[in-house]
This record gives structure tokens, C-alpha cells and sequence, in this order.
């Protein structure tokens, strides 16, 4: 591609959407092509990058539908760009085909999620309700990276982090955002990665290699489809193993007053933002409390949370879904005596006056 | 940890309440404070009741969404009945002073009548009555100021102010005058 | 002395003989393809996705770079694929079902929007690799696994037009083509004015390959070439369909059936 002005120079201070804010962060991290399809929360996404794209030099398609975006993502991160889309709700559901073939073949496709209520229609406005779709979508075992970001400048610093995730290890990766991020407009500061000592990691074609196929280099021939089950057996934990193994690279989270902690409050996204608020102001009347945010949910920092609840505290986990975060956490700490509760909203943001009244009654023995 | 003020307007589509929303909470960052603006967006949002949920402070905000407003404005009769959920007893509800008055919520800290509508109309234009609501907010919460809230509008709509000046008048006028009939009140 | 029958240069040798069935059109179709490569000079340039069905066995077949993708997506990939690197020449291959059940939602769209890509549908008028069941283009009282006592119209309709269609909602630059595995001559002659109207950067470029399936149809040699060249050219016909302008006059005379 020839060379076209940065989309982002230095670094600036902006008041923007969460859906302007992905559009500018994809471009900031060298994004090329953007195939998408109009489903609410998400569409302000492609309507930025349509208009950024000729800009800087960038292609987009609105395809027929979710499943032909998700396969054209592929198609272009086969050719060696940087491709990604964004979708919500029964646009996740259909997502989930071309993002199995993308874990089978280790293509790197970026994908951001603007949860949205469900299931099926449900509302077009929020929820938690897409984090089991977002990690473990699709007939295999989940083999993704999911981001679950909770502010605009997760959104900004997480949507680069997902290019470079995703080129440098060769997982389908995810930006787990909601409709209130996508449509609200707070303050961040927008960068050049370049600026912050960014390594952009490049891209590479599959296919469409110099030289002639068979004559100056082997072709490329590229499987998803196995005759013998022994076969896939090896396949499939091949790709387990090397998964298992970044899986400590990419792991990331966030903690607070967790030592000594009688009541650890486990949230991400949006949610978060509650919990945070009400475990600090708790915390500075002296109750014992914490919490704990993991940001990436696949691969789910299991260790971390294990070390925080055998010192023997009480888990509340506050989602706006029924149980799909609970389940993680109760699946990472399973074989420990943690009891885990849970307040579960989903479609609808959690109060943090019911926050603080469910972590002072747990505190008390409640 | 101070909290940030909560405002929440609500009104009839086409009544202005997401610009007005838009211009405060821009204001208020481009001033520096930390400012979140949401507006609600269902499907049924077309024909329904417009809400506009905007968080000033000087500490990043937390959730998007509050449960109780500091200051609830509600511009027709329909937006009083939406915006019930979000009022408490330390709030401040401001409604246009020709809704009837038997919707209205109790128990809260101050009712304000403010006759936006009848002012804007009779003294101004139709068009700038939600600049006029922009400066009551403004006068009642002090947020930004009234001299920020024109910088806010020029931003905006500069553009069109090039072509008609006399639109800058009649917007400045509107945020003074909105300011000006809730003084006093505070 | 044992003689080899000369294999096209953009096959790969270490992967014959191949894994289709006896009497199978896909390797006379395969064939066509590879040697239209080698006289169009772009082996190295060609990406061959293959659809999930018979196609899929193709996926090691050709000294050319190949992704297997999914069932009825080989099109959006494709499409992707060639939006984000113009200079590859993109070949879509599917079957009946891939192309015009699953996949027709994405064939439609990539002919409107006129992509420069070339699609081969190789139509044997069921789904082979699944067992045998009917098609959008199996033939009224063709038995079939799921129309065990013959295709009915007036439950399921009469067969996909496919080319047809495609030409119907296409302009002017698209070139659309159904040739047969009983002519190769011919359908070699699709194949490549389909690959050159992609080097051209024209348009959308489709052509349909009639094919025979002995297994699941459960005919011999003599009864396949008969539902082949007698019955399915009843309701499709071998030919070309549209032709770009540039194209015609390049070659002077058309081919018709």
C-alpha cells in the first residue's frame, strides 16, 4: 500500500463514542480492511471507518451479511492484511462459523463485540450476556483471546492490543465492549503507537507468496477438515498446547485490597466500574474489601484469582448477564472451599447502592 | 471521594434534550473536569420519551448510568413519567412550567417550575429552547459557566453562525435568559 | 512401457492418483482448471479456496496455494481475499449445494457487486460427499436420499437456474458460462474466458460445470453419461450465457451448445 498520512500523530486528548474510538484505534494499529455488517450497537463503527478509510488509504465492504464479513476477514487475513469487523448479538451468534474455521487455522481475525441483550433480539441497547459466545463460540474449544474493556481508553489501548494479540500469536482475538461503551462519549487520550514504543507487529500473507507454487516453494494448502479422528486428535492438541503456553504472555488483570480481603468483588466491563467505585469508597471506611477485574477473559487469569481466594475471602461476582461470568470464576476455582455469589442483572446495569448493601451484609456474616 | 454531579433530561424527540446533553458534557471537558454523556437508544426510542444521562466531576466517572439524579429535567408530561425511576429525596426536578402538575414526583428536594417553553417561544424562537434549558442547567448546577456554555455552542455551530449571525444572538440570548430565570433558586 | 496421461503443470503430482470416486466429474473439471492455468501463465498468482462437500478433497490437488474453507463461504472468502490483495487471480470452486443453497445469499451479492472473482459450481444435481441428498438442482422425479420416491415440483419447485440468474442480475462486464464434463474442450474454453475477464479486472466471472455423480446416483458407466448429456440438459443448458463485449469481439465467435 502506498504511503498515506498517519491516522493518529503524537498523542491528543478526545471526547468521543467508544464505536469513533475503535475506528480510530484499528487505524492507529495499521488495520487495512474493514468488512462489516449494520447491527446495532456496533454500526457508528463503520460509519467512522468509512469515513476515515479513503483518509488513510484503508478499504471497507458492507457485506450480505455477519457470516460473509466474518469469511471475508479471513479471506483478507489469508492474503496477508490486517482485517477485522465488529458485531453484537444474533450478529455474534452467526459469527461463530467463520470464527471456528479462524481457530482451526490459527488466522489472526479481529473481531470487537458491542454486547447487546439477548438472546435472540432481546434489546439493542447492553448487557454482559455474550461472554460465553465471545469465548467459547463456535464447535471447538474455545482457542480465542477475549479483551473485555471497561473504558474508552480500554477501548482505544485494547483495540491496538488485539492487532498485535492476534498477528503475534495466531489466535482469533476479541475486543468485549457493550452498547453504553459504544455509544457513550467520555474523555481519553488518543496515540501513535510508534509514540508509546508500540511495536506494530506486521502482517503476513498465507497465500500469494513470491515464486510459483510446487516450483520455487511448497503451495500453501490449507486444512480445516480431517478424515480420521486420530488425526484431529492431534490437531486439536497441538493446538491446545501451544495455546496453553502464550496463554501466561496474555494474561492480564486488576486488583485491589485483596490481601486480607473478607469480600472480593469480581467484575469486568462496564460493571467494573460500579464495583470499583463502591470497593473503594468502602475500603476507605475500613471494610475489608477488594476486588478483582480479570481483562482478559480467554485465557482467564485462573492462577491470579485462585491466589486471591485462598486466603479464604467470599467471591461476589456482579454481571450484568445470568451466570456467564460466575461461571468462569467458579470454574477457575474449582477445588478450592470458595463460596461464590453472585448479582446477576442481565441486560441491565448494576446499581451501585445494590452493590454496596450486598458486600456490607457479606462482610457482616450475611 | 467527591461525587460527580448527576443530571438526567428527558424529553419529547425533537425537543433538543441529546444536544443540549452533548453541549454540556463537551463543555464541561473541554474545561478540564471529567464529563460522561449517554443517551438511552432502544428500538422504541423513535416516538419515545428522549433521556439524556450527562455526569460532571473532577475525578473519572464511574458507571455510565446513575440510579438517582442530582438534577432531573423533564420537558413534557410523558418525560416527568419516565424520569421518575432516576429521582430521590436530595434531588432537584425541573420541569417546563406548562406540564400539569398532578404527575409530578414527591418527595424530592425542590420542584422547580421554569417556563421554558412560554420564553422561548414568546421571546426568542421555538427553535432555541433547548439552549434555554442548556442555561438553566447551567445556572442551577454550575457546571461550566455561562461564558463556556457559548464557547460549547460556538464549537458547534460556528458554522452555521457564519451564514446568519442573528442565530448567535438569539443562541447566546437563550443560554443568558435560562441562566437568568432560575437565579435565585439555588 | 507404462504411458502416464499428461498431467496439467499446475497439478501436484505427489497427490495423484486423487481421492475423488470413479466416474467423479470434479476430476475432468480439475483438470480443465489446471491446464487453463498453465496456458493463462498464472500459476503463481492463482488462490484456489474449495467449499465443504466433494469440493473439500481438493484442497491439496493443485501445485497452487488453496485454502479449505467452510460450507457455502468460499465465496465471502474469496471476496475478502481479493479486495485485499487485487493481484491475486481468486477462484471460488463449490458444489450445488454450496453454491446455490447455503451459498446463494453470498454468490448473489458478490455478482451484484460485480467482484473480480471467478467462481466454478460443479452441479451434479445432489449432495455428493454427504451421502446423496437432493439439491436445489436435482430434476423433477430424480430420487434422491431425501426424495426417495422422486423430487416432487409441488413441494420443492423445479431446479436452480444458476448461470441464469446470475446473468438476469448482472450488467454489462460479468461473464457467466455452463458448460459439461462430456464437452472438457468447451468447458476448458468457459474456464479461461471466466479466468481472463478476472486478469482483465471486468467483472464477476461464473461459469457451471454439469457433472456426473455414479456413486450416489447408483448408475454405471453407460446410465451416468445418459442422465448427464440426455436428462440434466433438459433443464440446463450448456452454453454460454453473457459475455462481455471485450471478451466477444477478442475471440471473434461465440461457443454455444
Amino acid at each position: 500500500m502506498p504511503a498515506k498520512p498517519k491516522p493518529v500523530e503524537g498523542e491528543k486528548k478526545v471526547f468521543m463514542t467508544g464505536n469513533e474510538v475503535v475506528a480510530w484505534a484499528a487505524a492507529a494499529a495499521g488495520a487495512d480492511c474493514m468488512y462489516g455488517y449494520p447491527i446495532t450497537p456496533q454500526n457508528e463503527v463503520m460509519h467512522y471507518w468509512t469515513r476515515l478509510a479513503p483518509r488513510f488509504g484503508r478499504i471497507f465492504l458492507q457485506t450480505e451479511d455477519e457470516l460473509a464479513a466474518g469469511f471475508a476477514v479471513l479471506g483478507g487475513v489469508l492474503a496477508g492484511r490486517k482485517c477485522f469487523t465488529a458485531t453484537a448479538g444474533p450478529g455474534n451468534t452467526l459469527m461463530q462459523e467463520p470464527l471456528s474455521m479462524a481457530e482451526m487455522m490459527r488466522l489472526p481475525a479481529v473481531v470487537v463485540i458491542q454486547q447487546r441483550g439477548g438472546p435472540s433480539t432481546g434489546t439493542v441497547v447492553y448487557s454482559q450476556q455474550e461472554v460465553m459466545l465471545t469465548s467459547f463460540g463456535g464447535n471447538g474449544e474455545g482457542l480465542r483471546v477475549v479483551y473485555s474493556t471497561s473504558s474508552h481508553q480500554d477501548l482505544y489501548d485494547y483495540t491496538i492490543k488485539a492487532f498485535n494479540t492476534a498477528w503475534r500469536y495466531r489466535f482469533p482475538t476479541f475486543v468485549l465492549g457493550d452498547g453504553y461503551q459504544g455509544k457513550m462519549r467520555e474523555p481519553l487520550v488518543m496515540y501513535d503507537p510508534e509514540v508509546r514504543g508500540i511495536e506494530l507487529i506486521p502482517a503476513e500473507p498465507f497465500v500469494g507468496r513470491p515464486g510459483t507454487p510446487g516450483v520455487d516453494r511448497p503451495p500453501a494448502h490449507l486444512r480445516n477438515a480431517y478424515s480420521i479422528e486420530e488425526e484431529l486428535y492431534d490437531v486439536v492438541t497441538e493446538l491446545v498446547r501451544q495455546y496453553e503456553q502464550v496463554a501466561p504472555e496474555i494474561v492480564e488483570y486488576e486488583a485491589f485490597g485483596v490481601d486480607g480481603a473478607v469480600v472480593v468483588a469480581v467484575a469486568h466491563g462496564v460493571v467494573f466500574r460500579a464495583v470499583k467505585g463502591v470497593v473503594r469508597e468502602l475500603r476507605q471506611q475500613g471494610a475489608p474489601v477488594g476486588y478483582f477485574r480479570p481483562i482478559t477473559l480467554r485465557p482467564f487469569p485462573v492462577d491470579e484469582l485462585r491466589r486471591v481466594a485462598a486466603s479464604g475471602a467470599r467471591v461476589l461476582v456482579v454481571e450484568s448477564a445470568y451466570g456467564q461470568l460466575a461461571r468462569l470464576v467458579k470454574e477457575a476455582l474449582s477445588g478450592l472451599a470458595t463460596e461464590v455469589q453472585g448479582i446477576f442483572k442481565p441486560g441491565v446495569l448494576v446499581g451501585q447502592e445494590e452493590i454496596a448493601t450486598r458486600i456490607k451484609t457479606l462482610v457482616q456474616g450475611g | 471521594m467527591a461525587r460527580p454531579v448527576k443530571i438526567l433530561l428527558a424529553g419529547e424527540g425533537g425537543q433538543g434534550v441529546q444536544a443540549v446533553a452533548e453541549i454540556l458534557a463537551e463543555a464541561a471537558y473541554e474545561k478540564g473536569r471529567e464529563a460522561l454523556y449517554i443517551p438511552n437508544f432502544g428500538i422504541e426510542q423513535r416516538g419515545g420519551v428522549s433521556l439524556a444521562f450527562v455526569q460532571v466531576g473532577d475525578e473519572p466517572i464511574g458507571p455510565p448510568r446513575f440510579e438517582t439524579a442530582d438534577l432531573a429535567v423533564a420537558l413534557s408530561d410523558r418525560a416527568v413519567v419516565r424520569s421518575r425511576p432516576y429521582v430521590g429525596p436530595e434531588t432537584t426536578f425541573i420541569y417546563d412550567s406548562s406540564i400539569q402538575a398532578n404527575n409530578l414526583p414527591q418527595g424530592v428536594a425542590r420542584l422547580v417550575a421554569v417556563p421554558a417553553i412560554e420564553v422561548s417561544t414568546k421571546e426568542l424562537h421555538p427553535r432555541v429552547f433547548n439552549v434555554l434549558i442548556l442555561g438553566a442547567v447551567i445556572g442551577l448546577t454550575g457546571v461550566i459557566t455561562v461564558e463556556e456554555a457559548k464557547e460549547a455552542i460556538e464549537r458547534r455551530l460556528g458554522h452555521r453562525f457564519e451564514k446568519d449571525p442573528a442565530l448567535r444572538d438569539l443562541n447566546y440570548r437563550a443560554v443568558e435568559r435560562g441562566a437568568e430565570l432560575v437565579r435565585g433558586l439555588i | 512401457m507404462q504411458l502416464q496421461p499428461a498431467m496439467p503443470r499446475s497439478w501436484r503430482p505427489e497427490t495423484k492418483p486423487h481421492k475423488f470416486c470413479p466416474g467423479c466429474g470434479h476430476g475432468i473439471v480439475l483438470r480443465v482448471l489446471g491446464e487453463a492455468i498453465d496456458d493463462l501463465g498464472i500459476q503463481d498468482r492463482v488462490v484456489f479456496g474449495c467449499d465443504i462437500g466433494c469440493s473439500l478433497l481438493a484442497w491439496d490437488f493443485f501445485n497452487v496455494d488453496t485454502v479449505q474453507t467452510h460450507h457455502g463461504r468460499t465465496t465471502p472468502v474469496m471476496v475478502g481475499m481479493k479486495r485485499a490483495n487485487p493481484e491475486l487471480i481468486v477462484v471460488a470452486y463449490m458444489g450445488d449445494g454450496g453454491g446455490y443453497a447455503i451459498g446463494t445469499q453470498h454468490l448473489v451479492n458478490a455478482a451484484t457487486r460485480n467482484d473480480r472473482i471467478t467462481v466454478i459450481l460443479v452441479n451434479n444435481t445432489q449432495y455428493g460427499m454427504t451421502g446423496g441428498q437432493m439439491a436445489p438442482t436435482t430434476l423433477p422425479g430424480q430420487k434422491t436420499e431425501t426424495t426417495p420416491y422422486g423430487r416432487d415440483p409441488e413441494l420443492t419447485g423445479y431446479p436452480m437456474q444458476g448461470p441464469e440468474m446470475v446473468a438476469s442480475i448482472t450488467r454489462e462486464g460479468t461473464y457467466v458460462a455452463r458448460g459439461t464434463v462430456a464437452r472438457p474442450r468447451q468447458l476448458k474454453e468457459f474456464v479461461k474466458r471466466a479466468l481472463q475477464n478476472q486478469m482483465a479486472g471486468r467483472g464477476f466471472s461464473f461459469v457451471e460445470a454439469l457433472s456426473t455423480c455414479p456413486t450416489n446416483w447408483r448408475t454405471n458407466a453407460e446410465d451416468t453419461w445418459k442422465f448427464l448429456e440426455k436428462e440434466m440438459t433438459k433443464y440446463f443448458r450448456v452454453g454460454e450465457v453473457k459475455v462481455p463485449q471485450e471478451l466477444a469481439r477478442e475471440k471473434g465467435e461465440r461457443e454455444d451448445g
